[in-house]
């Protein structure tokens, strides 16, 4: 890393309120330029009204935000300039094809037709809807449209991009396309902050992750340290006989030395782990017992098993757990 | 990591062309312009109100009052009085719609797109008011093509008609800030038709579109000088079939400007602080 070390995003003390509710209670983050920060939160955690603020789309009720240096309130213009946006709901105007959802874009922000044109082309390819790229945007899957709303956010080369649940609804060769794509801009120098659901995501596309709560940041880190703090991984063992649970959760037990969960109805095994180096012992063993599996794996922590490390209570469930107990 | 090595496909200057460009929002304004006319191709359905509605209601009112509001000279002398006003009241309501659809496109999170990208302010709203002036045109040519059909003609020479014709739409494109503005402001677009019909139904039945505002009630009659649709629509008459000109075409003006002077700021300002 050399010539500027000036982060592309920092934000202070944010605050956002809707009436009585508190969307974010005093967020602090920094983005290194050209790193990708992932926000990890469960439903209604502020990610979306973080994103929504530093894209010029809000303005905060308190704290302030510089992105790429510009003031996103006093200088939204020149932010709106280096940015690329896209939304947890597809912002593609429906009523028009892909095509020419990309031209006007291009169009808007000063291209000429030609390369306007050429742009759109590019990226239609890109996001392999090539073949859709005359089709109206309301025929489009739900995938499409999000694929084409990412593309609408690249028309102009932004150097700092916004993916709010970019892979949210697609399918896995889709969502391999998108972190790709994502991974290509990093090494162009992109700036990315991605928000989303999944811990295994952030994992695999980001340099440091955040993770939101109630509007509150309650850990970050580098990966790494987060699954550290989140603790442990799963080890996840299924027989192909349902009988053979109790063996093969003494197996475990013997292997690992800690006493595995055993989840009759679904016939899994599942003992906690802090690295992979029990999983050999365990297939060994099950290999001398004669015992088949069909499943045998090392899980990461899920984001419920994250929050419940890194909060102390379990992801939005909460109200749910409320109503059933007022049914009682 | 991987430093930046910028590629030369990478971000970069390669085109901040034109963007800073003093007159940028006239290109934005006319992109924008071209959306709705390319959505209006696609969904021409979505003409009706300005096609057949006109149509009917010019029809309706010609046969099924005409003879009682003309006073037994039938259909053939109540058209040119009818006429200017049913162009008034077809373009007047059509700038209802474009309220509901700025609306549906902050519903439909296209205006997030538009506002997070280096545009001007204006621009959507100036794009979204030029590109239905298309409809607004459509209804004044189905209207003057239907009463030309049944025996319409400018008595007052073409030009003057013509000039009428430009009245209207320039009026319609004056008045359809307030919709714009309430298309902004108000949370669906059921509640900014709700409101928007609220409104029409005092300014186009308290005037002198289909009676001569002499045969109103009186508390009608009190407000239709208040009216500005009135005062279009004389304005019109004395442009289509002759008549008082002056004083109606006036006032219409001041009307016009204030409407913009008031709303389009508001406009602008409510595009600005929605979430
Ligand atoms: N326009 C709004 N009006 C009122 N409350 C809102 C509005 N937008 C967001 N909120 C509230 O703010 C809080 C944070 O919402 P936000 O959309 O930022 O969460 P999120 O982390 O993106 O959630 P999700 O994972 O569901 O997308 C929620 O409690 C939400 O109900
Ligand atoms: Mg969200």
């Amino acid at each position: 890393m050399s010539t500027t070390n000036r982060p592309a995003i920092v934000a202070e003390g944010l605050v956002k309120k809707y009436g009585s509710t508190t969307a974010l209670d005093g967020v602090d983050l920094t983005v290194p330029t050209g790193t990708v920060l992932g926000v990890l939160g469960p439903n209604g955690a502020g990610k979306t009204t973080a994103v929504r603020i530093l894209g010029t789309l809000l303005t905060p009720d308190g704290g302030h935000a510089e992105v790429g240096g510009y003031d996103v309130v006093r200088e939204a213009g020149r932010v709106r300039e280096i940015i690329g946006l896209t939304g947890q709901y597809a912002s593609v105007d429906e009523d028009m094809s892909g095509r020419r959802n990309l031209v006007m874009i291009g169009r808007l922000i000063g291209l000429s037709r030609q390369q306007a044109r050429s742009r759109a082309d590019e990226l239609l390819e890109r996001f392999e809807l090539t073949g859709a790229g005359d089709r109206v945007a309301k025929t489009y899957s739900g995938g499409m449209r999000r694929r084409l709303d990412l593309a609408a956010s690249l028309v102009g080369n932004p150097s700092i991009l916004y993916l709010d649940e970019p892979t949210t609804g697609l399918d896995p060769h889709a969502r391999n396309g998108v972190w790709d794509t994502v991974r290509n801009l990093v090494l162009d120098g992109t700036t990315v902050l991605l928000t989303t659901q999944y811990l295994e995501e952030a994992d695999a596309l980001a340099d440091s992750i955040m993770v939101f709560d109630q509007g509150k940041v309650v850990a970050s880190g580098r990966p790494a340290e987060l699954k550290a703090q989140a603790g442990k991984q799963s080890l996840d063992v299924r027989p192909a006989e349902p009988g053979h649970l109790e063996r093969v959760a003494a197996i475990v037990a013997e292997s690992v030395g800690t006493r595995p969960t055993v989840d009759v109805v679904n016939a899994l095994v599942s003992v906690p782990v802090s690295d992979g180096t029990s999983m050999p012992v365990v297939v060994r063993r099950l290999d001398e017992a004669g015992i088949a599996v069909t499943e045998l794996s090392l899980r990461l922590p899920s984001l419920d098993e994250v929050f419940l490390a890194l909060t102390g209570h379990v992801a939005e469930q909460e109200s749910t757990a409320v109503l059933e107990g007022a049914g009682r | 990591m991987s430093t930046a090595a910028l590629s030369p496909t990478g971000p970069a200057a390669q085109h901040a062309v034109r963007r800073n460009h003093p007159f940028a929002w006239v290109q934005q304004s006319l992109t924008l312009a071209w959306r709705n006319i390319v959505r209006i191709r696609q969904n021409p359905e979505a003409l009706a109100d300005v096609t057949f509605q006109p149509i009917i209601f010019l029809v309706l009112f010609l046969f099924v009052f005409g003879g009682a509001v003309s006073g037994g000279g039938g259909w053939r002398d109540y058209l040119p009085y009818l006429l200017p006003g049913v162009l008034v009241q077809s373009v007047v309501f059509s700038t209802l719609g474009t309220g509901v659809a700025l609306n549906d496109d902050f519903a439909k999170g296209v205006f997030d797109r538009f506002r997070s990208l280096p545009i001007a302010r204006v621009s959507p709203l100036i794009g979204a008011v030029l590109g239905d002036a298309i409809r607004y045109l459509t209804s004044i040519v189905i209207l003057m093509v239907t009463g030309f059909a049944l025996g319409f003609r400018f008595e007052n020479g073409v030009g003057y008609g013509l000039l009428a014709l430009l009245l209207v739409l320039a009026f319609a494109l004056s008045l359809c800030w307030v919709w714009v503005w309430l298309g902004l402001k108000l949370k669906t677009a059921q509640g900014v038709q709700g409101v928007a019909f609220l409104v029409m139904f005092p300014l186009t039945f308290g005037s002198p579109i289909f009676v001569q505002a002499s045969t109103l009630p009186g508390f009608l009659q009190t407000w239709s000088k208040i009216n500005p649709i009135s005062y279009l629509v004389d304005a019109m008459r004395g442009l289509m079939i002759g008549g008082d000109l002056q004083k109606p075409l006036l006032v219409t003006l001041a009307w016009m400007a204030g409407l913009i002077a008031v709303f389009a700021p508001l406009a602008i300002r409510a595009y600005r602080r929605r979430t």
